[in-house]
C-alpha cells in the first residue's frame, strides 16, 4: 500500500479502474495518514470508508480533501472560523458533489485561513498549518491545509479556493501544482463567499495532470450560480513535451523589485529552459500590475464586508448575548466570532463603501480594475501567456509577517493582477531557493485552461521537480 | 489618517463591537493599508468604466417552476434559538 501513496491522483485512479488497486484499501490508508497528521492540516477526517465507486467512475475512488469553506452536508464547515464553530450545512456544495459524483469521495476538510483572508494560515481560528518542507515555517494560505496535505502525502489531491492568490501561493509555498481558472468556470454555489467577483475554486495536486483531471471534473454550468459558465470544451489532459512556437510574455512590472533573489534566480533559469524547449520569451508590459494590489485591498474587503453581514447570530453559528437588545447582540456575537484578520478587512471595507468614500475608494478601485483587463487584453494579443513568479518570497517564518498586515498583504503582489482580471493562472513547482520551493505562474485569457495546463506539463517534464522530501 | 472616532463610526456601520485596544490597534492598521491603497488616487481614471464583475452574463434565468425546497425543520436545524417555526432574535427595544 506504501507504493500506491506514492502515485498520482490519476495514476491511482487508473490503477482502481485496471483493477490493481482495492479503492476502499486506498480510502483508508489515506484516512490513516491523515487522522495521524501533525502540520495541523485538516480540521475533520472522514471516520469511515465510503461505499465503492462505480467501475466506470473517471477519478477511481482516490479521496479527496476539501477545503472547510465549501460546504459538505452534515460534515462540519466551519471556513476557519470560530463563529460557525460546529456548523454542519444542510447541502453539499456543487463541486464537492460533482468531484464525488465523478469518483472522488470526501477524506477530509481542510485547514484554511479564516473565511480565506490570509496568505500565511495564520489566521484559522483552528490553528495555524505547518509546512511540510519546514515545519518552523508557514505553507502559504488561504488554502494551506489543502496544499501542506498533498504535498505531505497526507491527500492524493484537494481543492481549495482563489480569491486573491489563495490556490496558487501555497502550492508554489509547498512545492505542489495549483490551478485558479478562469472565473465563471467552477460554480460557486456553497462556498462559504469571501468576495464574491473574485472568488473561484480550483485544484492542489502533485503534479500538472492531475490537475487536469480534476479541474475537467469541477468545470460546468450550474443553475444554482447563476454566474458559472462552465468550460466552452471539455478540458483536456496535458502531453505537450515541448514549447515551440509558445510565446511568452513576461511583465517587468512584477518580475523586478520586491521579488526574493532567490526566488527571481530560479524563475528565470526556468525562463532559460522554457527557451530551450522551443519557447519565444520577450518581456511585455502590465502598466497597471503595480497598482492592483491597492485596487485588490479595496474591492475584495468591500465585497467581504458585505458577504459577512449574514453572520449575526441568528440562523446559523454562534450568538452571544442573547439576552440583551438585537444590536447588542449583533455586534457582540460578531466581536466574539471573528479574528482580527477577519475585523480588519470588514473595517476596510465598510470604511471604502461608506459614504463619502465610496468614489475614492471602491470607485476608483473599479476603474483600476478596468485597466488591468485591458492591460491583458493587450498583453494577450502579442504573447500566448505571461508568466512570473508565484510569490515573491519562499515560506516565511511563522509569525514573521502576522504583526504588519501590509507586509503579508504583498504576499499576493504577483497573483492578485489575474484575479482581478478574472483569468486563469497555474502555479507549478519552479526548483528550491535556499532548500524551500518556488513556484513558477503561467496565466493565459480567460478559458485557456487546457492549454496553459499543456505548457505547464512540458515545463513541468523538464523540471523534474522532486516534491519527495516532503513526504519523508 | 483615520482615527479612533473614525474608527467606531466604521464600527457601528459595521456591526463589531470593539474592545478599546482594537480600537487603538485598527486605527494604525487601517493608516497604514490606507495610505498603501490611496496611491491609485495618482491614477488618470477620468473617463474609465468601472468593472464590478468580469463575467459577460446579464440577467441568467431559469424557468419558473415550483420545486421542492429545504424543510424547514432542516433549515432551523443550525440556528441558535429556533422558536415556533421562525428565527427567534432578542427584542431591538430590550
Amino acid at each position: 500500500m506504501s507504493d500506491a501513496l506514492a502515485l498520482t491522483g490519476a495514476q491511482a485512479a487508473a490503477a482502481v479502474r485496471a483493477g490493481e488497486l482495492a479503492p476502499a484499501e486506498l480510502f483508508e490508508a489515506y484516512r490513516a495518514r491523515a487522522a495521524a497528521d501533525e502540520l495541523g492540516a485538516f480540521t475533520w477526517v472522514a471516520d469511515e470508508t465510503p461505499p465503492a465507486p462505480a467501475p466506470d467512475a473517471p477519478l477511481g475512488g482516490v479521496p479527496l480533501a476539501v477545503k472547510d469553506l465549501f460546504c459538505t452536508a452534515g460534515i462540519p464547515s466551519q471556513a476557519g472560523s470560530r463563529i460557525l464553530e460546529g456548523y454542519r450545512p444542510p447541502y453539499t456544495a456543487t463541486v464537492v458533489e460533482r468531484l464525488a459524483g465523478a469518483g472522488a469521495p470526501l477524506l477530509a476538510k481542510t485547514n484554511q485561513d479564516e473565511f480565506a483572508m490570509g496568505s500565511s494560515n495564520e489566521n484559522s481560528a483552528f490553528g495555524p498549518v505547518l509546512n511540510p518542507w519546514d515545519r518552523t515555517r508557514v505553507p502559504g494560505g488561504s488554502s494551506g491545509g489543502s496544499a501542506a496535505a498533498v504535498a505531505a502525502g497526507l491527500a492524493p489531491w484537494a481543492i481549495g479556493t482563489d480569491t486573491g492568490g489563495s490556490i496558487r501561493q501555497p502550492a508554489a509555498l509547498c512545492g505542489i501544482v495549483g490551478l485558479k481558472p478562469t472565473y465563471g468556470a467552477v460554480s460557486r454555489y456553497g462556498m462559504i463567499a469571501f468576495a464574491s467577483s473574485l472568488d473561484q475554486a480550483g485544484p492542489l495536486t502533485r503534479d500538472v495532470t492531475d490537475a487536469a483531471l480534476l479541474f475537467r471534473h469541477m468545470t460546468g454550468r450550474d443553475a444554482c450560480d447563476s454566474t458559472s459558465l462552465g468550460s466552452p470544451e471539455e478540458i483536456a489532459l496535458p502531453v505537450r513535451e515541448d514549447l515551440r512556437g509558445v510565446r511568452l510574455g513576461v511583465p517587468s512590472e512584477l518580475t523586478g523589485e520586491g521579488i526574493e533573489p532567490g526566488v527571481l534566480a530560479a524563475f528565470e533559469a526556468t525562463l532559460e529552459l522554457a527557451r530551450s524547449l522551443g519557447a519565444e520569451v520577450e518581456p511585455c508590459a502590465l502598466p497597471h500590475a503595480p497598482h492592483a494590489l491597492a485596487a485588490y485591498y479595496l474591492i475584495a474587503p468591500a465585497e467581504a464586508s458585505s458577504n459577512l453581514a449574514r453572520f449575526d447570530g441568528v440562523r446559523y453559528g454562534l450568538r452571544v448575548d442573547g439576552d440583551a437588545d438585537l444590536l447588542g447582540m449583533y455586534t457582540r456575537t460578531r466581536a466574539a466570532g471573528f479574528g482580527a484578520e477577519v475585523k480588519r478587512r470588514i473595517m476596510l471595507g465598510t470604511y471604502a463603501l461608506s459614504s463619502g468614500y465610496y468614489d475614492a475608494y471602491y470607485g476608483r478601485a473599479q476603474k483600476v480594475r478596468t485597466k488591468l483587463v485591458e492591460d491583458f487584453r493587450d498583453a494577450f494579443a502579442r504573447f500566448d501567456f505571461v508568466v512570473t513568479p508565484t510569490s515573491p518570497t519562499v515560506a516565511f517564518k511563522l509569525g514573521e509577517k502576522t504583526a504588519d498586515p501590509l507586509a503579508m498583504y504583498l504576499s499576493d503582489y504577483c497573483t492578485v493582477p489575474m484575479s482581478l482580471a478574472g483569468i486563469p493562472a497555474v502555479s507549478i513547482p519552479n526548483g528550491l531557493s535556499g532548500g524551500l520551493p518556488t513556484g513558477f505562474q503561467i496565466a493565459g485569457p480567460a478559458f485557456s485552461e487546457s492549454r496553459i495546463l499543456d505548457a505547464a506539463h512540458a515545463l513541468e517534464r523538464a523540471l523534474a521537480f522532486d516534491g519527495s522530501p516532503a513526504r519523508a | 489618517m483615520i482615527d479612533r472616532e473614525q474608527v467606531l463610526h466604521v464600527a457601528r456601520l459595521a456591526r463589531l463591537e470593539l474592545a478599546a485596544d482594537e480600537v487603538e490597534h485598527l486605527a494604525a492598521e487601517l493608516s497604514s493599508v490606507l495610505g498603501y491603497v490611496e496611491t491609485i488616487g495618482q491614477l488618470d481614471l477620468d473617463g474609465v468604466a468601472p468593472t464590478a464583475h468580469v463575467v459577460d452574463v446579464v440577467n441568467a434565468l431559469r424557468a419558473d417552476e415550483p420545486r421542492p425546497s429545504l424543510p424547514q425543520d432542516v433549515a432551523l436545524a443550525a440556528a441558535p434559538d429556533p422558536t415556533a417555526g421562525g428565527f427567534r432574535v432578542p427584542s431591538p427595544n430590550a
